[in-house]
């Protein structure tokens, strides 16, 4: 019934969106297939079944807080606490599996679980106490990386062979990494159809719109952050099968890495508009980046100077190719 | 509404009276902590962040999305190029803050261009120079920083030269009320006000929006670089990361401060207050001895319910 009474105006809107997401997407298109030249080109065996696999594993932990931080902007809000969400749940599902084998199902339910707490509280004060998201994640973070330190004070423990193994195999030779991402990606195209999606991105849009179209705007704040900690809860245990061994310290970078992806793959940070996909995208890009910054040999010291340039040079080719928007 | 009810209700107020009341349960559970010494060197402390938050209560003023993420780093790098200088001797002390100061304006002017130039939202652009700028203390220093304070910024810091007081709270001092009659008094002020305001509006009326906006991002970043020319006074050596953890302590400053995060609505007393809040409650942990992860913990269930007191935002409803 909502739906009839919204519908001339939604229409628009969305014809609006498509718009603006197509635009943003060609910039990122651009660059992903620039990046993936240019890396190619530097490094050939990255096409090897071994350089995908190894760079696919690499990049994972990024790309997943990307999409989890994606579906928070979306829904008009900011996760600065989704490298400490990774980092706890990592730590929780590390001490969960003690290194064994057996125990690996119940470190993914542990890591998943942590992850969606996190997320919950962060949506809870977000959504109910009506806190500004950049401060209170920010808070947040505090809170989850405290908790990271009590869990697991020093760098350590064992990740079971199962699950590192896991990680870097292939499967029919596609591996194991890539089949995550695309498990990731078509996880979105199913819940872009869900309710709860449409809600989010409404929310996003225009909170008071979205209210008086009768979209629990609050229960959907609540649930992009609770989906976003689950997905960086993944993450968390990417890492691990990444790693090895856990680190409570890790996830110090991840967050505003994760800003800058979702930027760059043409998520308006206004809220409403873009989809996960461009972020896997982003993630990718400057991840890439730093791939080709050490692979054309400059000093290390100047290697961050570098991959910040290019971050920037990247941004400011989206936000050229993305239309403005009403003030 | 009665006229108490009001005055308790100012953001400032409440951030006061939060930072007295710290320092008075910080005494009754360890006696000395509420000592006139001690409360002297949290000041001392609370003056870098304070600072450096004024150059973010402009920016977040101009409104606008306005934010700095890249104070913290911009005060490392000012404070290393200024300690490399200076190296240790007073002669030089001079043109080591002049030359940070100058390398500091270009990066704010940077952003400001990113910003009102290309569009780039603030978030992103001062995110994306917060990574062009670790780089450049990477190259700059080859991953060693080296260099010392002059006496005279040490002793500026850690002496108590000033009526017993050490000269850098006279410098917050009179730097907080130079901004503030700036902020209240002078054109720029207004026109500061009228951007974060209502962009539209203000560029109707007249206001280079464009101007005070790069203006707004020069300012923050030269605050940025005095903020941590000042902590290297206090540590006397120049650290690769010295100030880095200072952005957002410095965001959260000005929201405690009451300043809208929308911007136009606020002013820096309020900030000022915040970064004395934030520094007592991080002394106030460190002082009862606490594991560290409860204190990373309890600072920041303490910063959501501070927060909660007033920092929220309208209810859709209202």
């Amino acid at each position: 019934m909502t739906d009839v009474a919204a519908r001339p105006s939604q229409t628009s809107v969305l014809l609006d969106r498509m718009r603006g997401v197509r635009v943003a997407s060609w910039a990122t298109a651009g660059l992903l297939v620039l990046a993936v030249a240019i890396a190619i080109v530097l490094q050939p065996n990255l096409l090897t079944p071994y350089g995908i696999a190894s760079t696919f594993a690499t990049f994972l932990p990024l790309t997943l807080v990307a999409v989890a931080q994606a579906i928070v902007v979306i829904g008009g809000g900011l996760d600065l606490s989704a490298g400490a969400i990774v980092a706890l749940s990592s730590v929780v599902a590390v001490q969960v599996m003690q290194g064994q084998d057996g125990l690996a199902g119940l470190g993914l339910v542990a890591a998943i679980g942590v992850g969606l707490a996190c997320g919950a509280v962060n949506g809870l004060v977000v959504s109910r106490l009506r806190l500004q998201p950049l401060i209170a994640t920010f808070a947040s973070a505090s809170i989850f990386s405290g908790l990271a330190l009590l869990v697991l004070p020093t760098p350590g423990g064992t990740v079971p062979a199962l699950l590192t193994g896991t990680f870097r195999q292939a499967i029919a030779t596609v591996p194991t990494s890539v089949l995550l991402v695309v498990a990731v990606a078509l996880g979105w195209l199913v819940l872009r159809r869900t309710r709860v999606m449409r809600h989010i991105r409404a929310t996003g849009g225009d909170p008071a719109a979205a209210y008086a179209s009768l979209v629990p705007v609050q229960s959907s704040q609540l649930a992009s952050y609770a989906l976003s900690g689950a997905i960086s809860g993944l993450a968390g245990l990417a890492v691990l099968g990444n790693a090895g061994s856990g680190d409570p310290f890790i996830g110090g970078d991840l967050a505003l890495g994760s800003v800058a992806a979702v930027v760059v793959g043409g998520i308006a940070l206004r809220g409403g508009i873009g989809s996960p996909i461009g972020a896997i995208a982003g993630a990718i890009i400057l991840s890439l980046s730093s791939t080709i910054l050490f692979a054309i040999g400059l000093p290390t010291s100047w290697r961050a100077l570098a991959a910040g340039v290019v971050v920037i040079l990247a941004l400011a080719l989206s936000a050229l190719g993305a239309p403005r928007r009403r003030r | 509404m009665t006229r108490a009810v009001r005055i308790l209700r100012d953001p400032v107020v409440v951030a006061a009276l939060i930072a007295v009341l710290l320092v008075v349960v910080g005494g009754l559970l360890r006696p000395g902590f509420a000592s006139p010494g001690q409360v002297v060197d949290m000041l001392r402390v609370a003056s870098f962040l304070g600072i450096i938050a004024i150059g973010q209560t402009i920016v977040v003023l101009s409104g606008g999305e306005g934010i700095d993420l890249s104070v913290g780093t911009v005060a490392t790098l000012g404070a290393i190029l200024a300690s490399r200088t200076m190296a240790g001797s007073d002669a030089l002390l001079v043109p080591g803050v002049l030359l940070a100061l100058g390398v500091a304006a270009l990066i704010g002017l940077a952003n400001g261009l990113g910003i009102v130039l290309l569009r780039i939202p603030p978030f992103v652009m001062t995110l994306g120079m917060l990574g062009v700028v670790g780089g450049l203390i990477l190259v700059v220093t080859g991953g060693r920083a080296d260099g010392r304070a002059a006496p005279a910024l040490v002793s500026l810091v850690n002496g108590r030269d000033v009526l017993g007081l050490p000269g850098i709270l006279l410098v917050w001092l009179v730097l907080g009320i130079v901004v503030t009659l700036v902020l209240r008094r002078t054109v720029f002020g207004a026109q500061l006000y009228a951007i974060g305001t209502s962009r539209e509006a203000a560029r109707l009326s007249g206001v280079p929006v464009r101007r005070v906006t790069v203006s707004a991002y020069v300012l923050s970043s030269l605050f940025a670089a005095l903020g941590g020319i000042a902590m290297v006074g206090y540590s006397q050596q120049v650290f690769l990361n010295l100030a880095d953890d200072l952005t957002l302590p410095s965001i959260a400053a000005v929201v405690i401060g009451g300043t809208l995060v929308a911007g136009g609505v606020g002013g820096y007393l309020g900030s000022a207050v915040g970064a004395i809040v934030l520094t007592v409650l991080t002394s106030l942990l460190t002082t009862l001895a606490m594991p560290e992860w409860a204190r990373i913990v309890v600072q920041g269930v303490v910063l959501i319910a501070l927060l909660a007191v007033y920092g929220r935002q309208r209810r859709l409803r209202a």
